[in-house]
């Protein structure tokens, strides 16, 4: 099975047209000593039914969050995904088109890229957001660089209760601008914020600190921001779960210059990790917004005066600026910033709230049940979002292996990051009680 | 024609969602939180379930997809997006795993992932690849970060990176953010890469040469192997941007031309959708001596088990916070399956035979630069049709009253009012007919009346957009 639709009659017309004998002759240009003078070493084609029966026995091998319930977090929510977003983005006019480089006939996605600026921005409290970058980890890595390119210096204090990931990706990509990573150690489950203060001075890039963090707790912002003022050159990265942003105060109000972070939570899949969305935001200043990755929509008028949109601010981009670009953003997640966009617009006011806060009231439901619990402890229970530190003395993989035969998915093991210890669980309003009382009854009888 | 902003059908207490009652115990949150944290307004939209799906199906209809028509963007292999592919990436026990479960819980994906691989680096003709890079561009900053660590661990100092003139723009935004300057060779007069300038420009500083081959003029570097011994003499790499790689498949394999590192953008050659920008796939593919520097993780078949390997100390480490775009990869193996080795190759030779055809039927009108055989795409040149009064952009513009879409204008930056086709195999002789219709059209109307053309587009939902206002006076949110 192929897509070519011309037919053998017509292909023979076209090469009469052209002017040559054979479709060989047309790869004549490619010299012999690199032809490839075999097939290539992949399978038969199969018609679409094969495929999918193909497929299918593959996929029944997964082990899935269709017939298992979930508690895993740690920076991808099962949330639940109205119906209609999937209708939605699978409108071709939407999914099969190109970045809109002819923007009369892309104004759908010129306006829906506007309409996920707006609510990124009012959600972060920003001035400005970009279009989408590529994921939550790639973005925190953008918002470094960008912030030591504003403040022409070099010294990053990166919290380490920023995701592990993106705390690698950071430095992976901080490493050929030679960015100096400090990380700046844990106070229990939150950044030590004497170390932070001791490691502060006026060659500092930046600040980086994830709200509610990586073990779910909800940093002392009011400190950092009062920490963050004393020098006048530091920026405040903030890296936040939009989702909690509908319950907690914005990071604008606690002094961020740019707030960034993974947008999966916004409607998205769960999808094993990608294809996700990274969002960035800053503050209304020149300087910040010439050193912007990614791209920008902005509203303008066409030659009837009509208000229309357009990719703007391009020349920070590659494509006009090329080796002095900000970033070497092109393609993007427009389409899972088109997902969010609906997400937001879908919840609204009231919805996006109310995910919030049933999912921060299940999560504190738990938590209390299981700190209740001997052998197990809540290290953050005081103080946490939606997802919360659990330690115990039993052997975490055997109590996640427990739980997986009862069809539960109970946590990430905390080890796999090779810094701390315990069961990270993360709990969103698709949670029902009995599906938490389930979780308590079989921790309870370990 | 406008659609207005959808917060503008925003009424006070109206929903569009729906959510269980809450079944635990209610508890305060302003007895749980401190007050500071605890958000005070929110201003989103109150719409119903009804207004949304109305308002973006009305903003849907002011775009242009594949299913819409011909969309001949160069460079970028805007072919048809098979309906079978996101059928299959939706499937629950595809998509509804967690990337933090376990290797053992999702083998099936990873012996997807695994084939995937396999094939893509037979097809390229490399040795291993990655597949966490999540745009061509991001493939690219992977693929130097590889080449930076690599004489890094060798204790090589190299600083620069040549890119030829005719470069994708991401080329040497890319290389960068790597770390690397940048030196810029000319083309020479048949489009290719000059021999005598590249050899000029090379020193033992030079880390990498990125090519793209066919180059952006759709014109294959016939002397590629002595240009791989000119950049491998010196100790430098080369770098294979795989945005063209539909023109060579089953033909000629980047890692036969001698290519150390490429990336393949697999919402191009593999059809996956652009989605209006994104998501895309920027796997990258390396030779042996390379694969120490992959990033973290690397997946790993041992005996009949997959699993992701992190133990890779060379490795220069994550690009991604998780494994790369997942459901795009989905939809790329869903593509090969179906193609098959022989359909792959068929792609390819419809392709490069739809390219050429256009290319015969247009040179009449229009001024062809570079009269060199050419492979998936050509460019042409505009510059007859200026003099007569209506530019390559007014061309563009044209082509929307139309209903068609327009080719990648004004680049590559080495031809004059540049119009850059790439038609795909997927349209057939009558939709290429149409086209090249509509262009010559257009070029008689320029002769008759260029002032229609200077002034489109004309029938579209918004008329030319004023860019100096939107860049001018930026507004970027309600």
């Amino acid at each position: 099975m192929d897509y070519v639709s011309n037919t053998e009659e017509e292909r023979e017309q076209m090469l009469k047209e052209i002017g040559v004998e054979a479709i060989e002759d047309i790869f004549n240009s490619i010299p012999d000593e690199v032809k490839l003078n075999r097939d290539l070493d992949v399978s038969e084609g199969m018609s679409e039914l094969e495929l999918k029966r193909h497929i299918n026995k593959i996929a029944d091998t997964n082990i899935s969050l269709d017939n298992y319930t979930s508690f895993l977090g740690g920076g991808a929510y099962d949330h639940y995904v109205p119906s209609i977003i999937d209708h939605l983005i699978s409108r071709q006019e939407f999914y099969t088109a190109y970045t809109p480089y002819q923007a009369e006939l892309s104004q759908g996605t010129l306006q829906v890229v506007y309409e996920y600026q707006s609510m990124i921005s009012e959600l972060t409290g920003m001035e400005i957001a970009n279009a989408s970058l590529l994921d939550g980890g790639s973005a925190t890595a953008e918002a470094i660089l960008m912030a030591s390119r504003i403040s022409r210096n070099k010294k990053i204090l990166m919290s380490s209760a920023l995701h592990p990931s993106y705390r690698e990706v950071a430095k992976t990509y901080g490493e050929p601008k030679d960015l100096d990573f400090v990380e700046i150690g844990l106070d229990n489950s939150v950044t030590n914020l004497e170390e932070l203060e001791d490691n502060l001075s006026d060659d500092v890039a930046a600040i980086v600190v994830q709200y509610p963090n990586f073990y779910g707790s909800i940093e002392n912002m009011e400190k950092i921001k009062e920490l963050k003022q004393q020098y006048k050159k530091v920026l405040l990265i903030v890296v936040a779960n939009p989702i909690s942003l509908g319950l907690l105060t914005p990071p604008k109000l606690f002094g961020a210059d740019i707030v960034t972070g993974e947008g999966q939570s916004l409607g998205n899949t769960i999808n094993y990790g990608g294809p996700y969305l990274g969002y960035l935001a800053c503050i209304n200043d020149r300087k910040f917004i010439r050193q912007m990755p990614g791209r920008i929509a902005g509203a303008t008028v066409d030659a009837d005066g009509n208000r229309g949109y357009v990719l703007t601010l391009q020349t920070r981009e590659q494509h006009i600026r090329r080796e002095r670009a900000t970033s070497n953003m092109c393609t993007n997640e427009a389409l899972n910033a088109t997902i969010s966009t609906i997400y937001m617009a879908t919840m609204g006011k009231k919805g996006l709230k109310e995910v919030a806060e049933q999912s921060y009231k299940k999560a504190h439901y738990l938590a209390d049940k299981i700190d209740e619990i001997d052998k197990f402890d809540v290290l953050n229970l005081d103080n946490f979002f939606h997802e919360f530190w659990v330690s115990t003395k039993l052997p975490v993989k055997k109590v996640l292996s427990s739980l997986k035969q009862n069809n539960i998915l109970g946590g990430i093991d905390i080890s796999r990051f090779k810094e701390e210890e315990g069961i990270l669980i993360s709990v969103t309003e698709k949670r029902t009680k009995e599906e938490l009382d389930e979780l308590v009854r079989l921790m309870e009888a370990m | 024609m406008a659609e207005k902003l959808i917060i503008d059908y925003s009424s006070p207490g109206r929903k569009g969602y729906s959510l269980p009652p809450l079944d635990v115990p209610d508890i305060k949150i302003e007895g749980n939180l401190e007050t500071e944290y605890i958000r005070e307004d929110l201003n989103f939209p109150e719409v119903s379930e009804v207004d949304v799906v109305r308002h973006y199906t009305a903003l849907s209809e002011l775009n242009y997809g594949v299913d819409s028509g011909i969309y001949p963007l160069g460079s970028c292999t805007m072919k048809y997006n098979p309906k079978r592919n996101e059928d299959i990436a939706r499937i629950d026990h595809l998509s509804q795993i967690h990337p933090y479960q376990s290797d053992g819980d999702v083998q099936g994906s990873l012996r997807i992932l695994h084939e995937l691989k396999t094939d893509l680096a037979e097809i390229s003709g490399m040795d291993e690849m990655t597949l966490q890079p999540a745009s061509g561009a991001h493939g690219e900053f992977t693929g130097l970060l590889i080449i930076r660590k690599y004489f890094e661990d060798k204790g090589i100092e190299k600083s620069k990176v040549i890119v030829p003139d005719s470069a994708h723009g991401t080329n040497p935004a890319s290389a960068v953010m790597a770390g690397f300057d940048i030196v810029e060779i000319d083309s020479n007069e048949h489009g290719m890469v000059d021999i005598e300038k590249l050899k000029e420009a090379v020193d033992d500083d030079v880390a990498a040469l990125m090519l793209t081959n066919p180059n952006t003029l759709g014109i294959f570097e016939k002397d590629i192997k002595q240009i791989a011994d000119i950049i491998h003499d010196a100790g430098g790499l080369l770098y294979y941007d795989g945005a063209n790689l539909n023109a060579v498949m089953g033909y000629a394999r980047p890692g036969d031309m001698d290519f150390d590192v490429l990336h393949l953008n697999l919402h191009k050659t593999f059809s996956t959708p652009h989605g209006g920008g994104g998501p895309g796939s920027g796997t990258v593919g390396v030779k042996e001596f390379l694969k120490p520097y992959l990033p973290r993780p690397l997946l790993v078949k041992n005996s009949d088990k997959y699993y992701w390997d992190y133990d890779r100390p060379k490795s220069i480490g994550k690009v991604h916070g998780f494994y790369g775009n997942y459901g795009v990869l989905i939809r790329a193996y869903s593509y090969i399956k179906t193609l098959g080795y022989k359909g792959l190759k068929k792609t390819t030779e419809n392709a490069v035979l739809n390219a050429n055809y256009m290319k015969v039927k247009l040179k009449e009108d229009f001024e062809l630069p570079y009269e060199e055989n050419s492979l998936h795409e050509f460019v042409l040149s505009g510059v007859k049709q200026k003099e007569k009064g209506a530019n390559t952009l007014n061309i563009a513009k044209r082509l929307l009253d139309y209903g068609q879409y327009a080719p990648t204008i004004y680049f590559p930056l080495v031809v004059k009012e540049a119009m850059m086709i790439e038609p795909t195999e997927t349209e057939n002789v009558g939709t290429l007919n149409k086209f090249i219709d509509t262009l010559k059209t257009i070029s008689k109307e320029i002769e008759e009346n260029p002032e229609l053309v200077k002034n489109a587009p004309h029938n579209t939902a918004v008329r030319k957009l004023d860019e100096a206002k939107a860049a001018r006076e930026p507004d970027l949110k309600w």
